[in-house]
């Protein structure tokens, strides 16, 4: 049986390129476009694309700390 | 006087009623004209029609209309018609009733123009909403529906109380807007906030949602917390603790989602993350702020509808709803998982979804007022919305490790309410005018500007760089996470159990002690159970002895 397009390792790397090309290109716009920037902090170049993907990495990084803290077995409340 | 128009809420609930009495293809008809005949008038009787009926020496104002009233009754009317086509053929009577009635008291508490009626169905929702979890028929769903409706009659009470001390002050019943500053409007405030999700009472959601049946979420999803939303907006705009209320509620909604592994629960805790934005845009209080959180209710329900549904049809064709069950269903069911990532960009705020539209409109309010610290959390939220629904919700269940399952898309009618609703995610992202007419203050904001598109593309795209990095850290695990609610569900009854051990331990010892005494000195001639019964009477006259001292005191 031929595997779904989804699970090919060669449309996975695909996928992949795809994802940096397009990752870049939101960045490069930034030069082209007219940001006009409110807050002094947005006038940092890409602000936005680091600082997302830096307060998700925190936000993850802060739900696996307290996951330790809160988790607990599915059937925790039926035993 | 007597009110010569119909009234949309009062018209579900009477259908809610008459429900079970049809069956197969008359029920479908009358549940899926019903919302219709109810969208047309609302859109038929003119704006600031109000009518009023005497009741108890009351003039209670059961209807009262105006643009914000039109538009929840717009989108409750909406659902109510797209969830029945998606459960027409599958839902058991009793679901569709109580959702029905449910639906109907939500729009009569948006009609309602004073506390009195406002009250009354505010705790019709609360009691049909609970059958509606109850249509599951299964253990854990009483059980949940039971603690659902706990925390919601203490919410009643709460509002009732405020209600009470509101209309003593005041002498007045009519529901306007209020200021936070006396017991009785506090009171209020605290009714209403329980209802929308807010700490410390936020764990009833996620608990008792994920447990209806695969239809039962979707009618669920959408009222309750909106109605909330709906009275925050009449009545306390502009209140200030609001923005710092709705932030926790976002983060809260991200952080928990990030951890959970029932894709349901995923959905539910990011129900309370959105209302948060809702929330924080009532704080904020300005007319763009409100608008935008009028409008992000209005789209909110639409793409969180969409998901229930796309994960409804998941529990429906598989009977599975852990992610670590899940997975890779893309590969045979396209509609549904298609559908299920149209309602993720848009609850992610993707340019040209629904989303997008709506909550920026909350995020300028934010730089409009000059206020930083709101902008970076709203934007880092933004951010862990696509992190915590956006991604995680379809990379789970229809993409990640292939689980092997191959269940079909869902029955036809499934799939069409499905594919409506991901049409009007669209449309309204794309005509953003077609919503913006019906805000109640004037628009005068444009969403697509290229230094937004763009900003917002990056701010999406690196979350979702995020993710894929992070992937090993959030792999799924059969767990839960204790949430406000271990409070009712653990230490109270552990701490009831603990109480009725020491009291029998303390019967035994004095009956242990009586036996002694009366073996030596045959003092005692009564048998031991009377002796047993008047130790029960005094402990209970204790009991009411202490009561009755912390109550004087």
């Amino acid at each position: 049986m031929k595997q779904n397009w989804f699970y090919r390792k060669s449309s996975i790397r695909k996928l992949w390129i795809g994802t940096y090309v397009v990752l870049a290109l939101t960045v490069i716009a930034e030069l082209f476009v007219h940001l006009h920037p409110h807050f002094k902090i947005e006038a940092i170049f890409a602000f936005h694309a680091w600082y997302g993907f830096l307060a998700c990495v925190g936000m993850v990084v802060f739900a696996k700390l307290l996951g330790y803290l809160i988790k607990r077995r599915d059937d925790y409340y039926d035993v | 006087m007597m009110c010569n128009l119909s009234h949309p809420g009062l018209l579900l609930i009477l259908a809610g009623c008459l429900i079970p009495l049809f069956k197969g293809h008359v029920r479908s008809a009358v549940i899926l004209i019903v919302p219709l005949i109810a969208l047309a008038s609302a859109w038929s009787i003119s704006l600031e029609t109000s009518c009023s009926v005497s009741y108890l020496g009351f003039d209670l104002t059961v209807f009262q209309f105006d643009t914000l009233a039109r538009l929840f009754i717009t989108v409750f009317a909406l659902t109510v018609f797209t969830g029945s086509l998606y459960c027409c053929i599958q839902a058991r009577s009793m679901e569709l009733a109580a959702a029905f009635i449910y639906a109907g008291g939500a729009m009569s508490v948006v009609l309602a123009g004073d506390l009195i009626t406002l009250f009354i169905f505010w705790e019709l929702m609360a009691l049909a909403s609970t059958l509606v979890i109850w249509s599951a028929r299964t253990e854990s769903s009483r059980r949940a529906g039971m603690r659902y409706i706990v925390v919601h009659l203490l919410g009643g009470v709460v509002l009732m109380a405020g209600i009470a001390a509101y209309v003593q002050q005041t002498g007045s019943i009519e529901f306007s807007l209020m200021q936070a500053d006396s017991p009785a409007t506090i009171l209020i405030l605290c009714g209403f906030l329980l209802n929308a999700g807010a700490p410390p009472l936020t764990a009833w959601l996620a608990d008792a949602y994920p447990e209806t049946s695969f239809s039962g979420m979707v009618f669920l999803s959408a009222f309750t917390t909106k109605t909330a939303v709906y009275v925050l907006l009449r009545g306390f705009p502009g209140t200030e603790i609001l923005i710092v209320i709705g932030v926790f509620m976002i983060f809260y909604g991200i952080i928990y989602a990030l951890l959970e592994n029932d894709m349901r629960r995923i959905l539910a805790y990011s129900i309370i993350n959105q209302v948060g934005f809702m929330v924080t845009g009532i704080g904020i209080g300005t007319e763009m702020a409100l608008n935008g959180a009028a409008a992000h209710a209005f789209t909110h329900i639409v793409y969180k509808a969409l998901l229930l549904m796309s994960a409804g049809s998941v529990l429906y064709m598989t009977g599975k709803r852990k992610c670590t069950d899940l997975g890779g269903l893309v590969q045979s069911m396209p509609v549904t998982a298609v559908c299920g990532i149209i309602g993720a960009l848009a609850i992610s705020s993707f340019p040209l979804t629904s989303g997008f539209v709506s909550k920026s409109m909350i995020t300028q309010s934010s730089i409009d007022q000059h206020i930083l610290w709101v902008w970076l959390a709203l934007q880092a939220a933004s951010a862990g919305v696509f992190l915590h629904a956006g991604i995680k919700f379809p990379w789970f269940v229809f993409f990640q490790k292939d689980s092997g399952l191959r269940p079909d898309d869902p029955p036809w009618n499934m799939q069409l309410g499905m594919i409506l609703f991901a049409f009007v995610c669209l449309f309204l992202g794309v005509f953003p005018d077609v919503l913006y007419a019906m805000l109640p203050y004037p628009v005068n904001y444009v969403p697509y500007t290229a230094a937004h598109t763009v900003t917002q593309l990056q701010l999406l795209l690196f979350s979702g760089l995020a993710f894929f990095v992070m992937l090993p850290l959030m792999k799924r695990t059969l767990t839960i996470s204790l949430d406000f609610d271990w409070f009712y569900r653990k230490l109270g009854p552990q701490l009831f159990i603990n109480m009725i051990q020491v009291l029998s331990d303390a019967k035994q010892f004095v009956l242990e002690e009586l036996r002694v005494i009366r073996s030596t000195s045959g003092l005692f001639t009564q048998s031991l159970s009377n002796f047993s019964l008047a130790f029960n009477m005094s402990l209970v006259l204790l009991v009411f002895v202490i009561c009755l001292i912390y109550l004087l005191l």
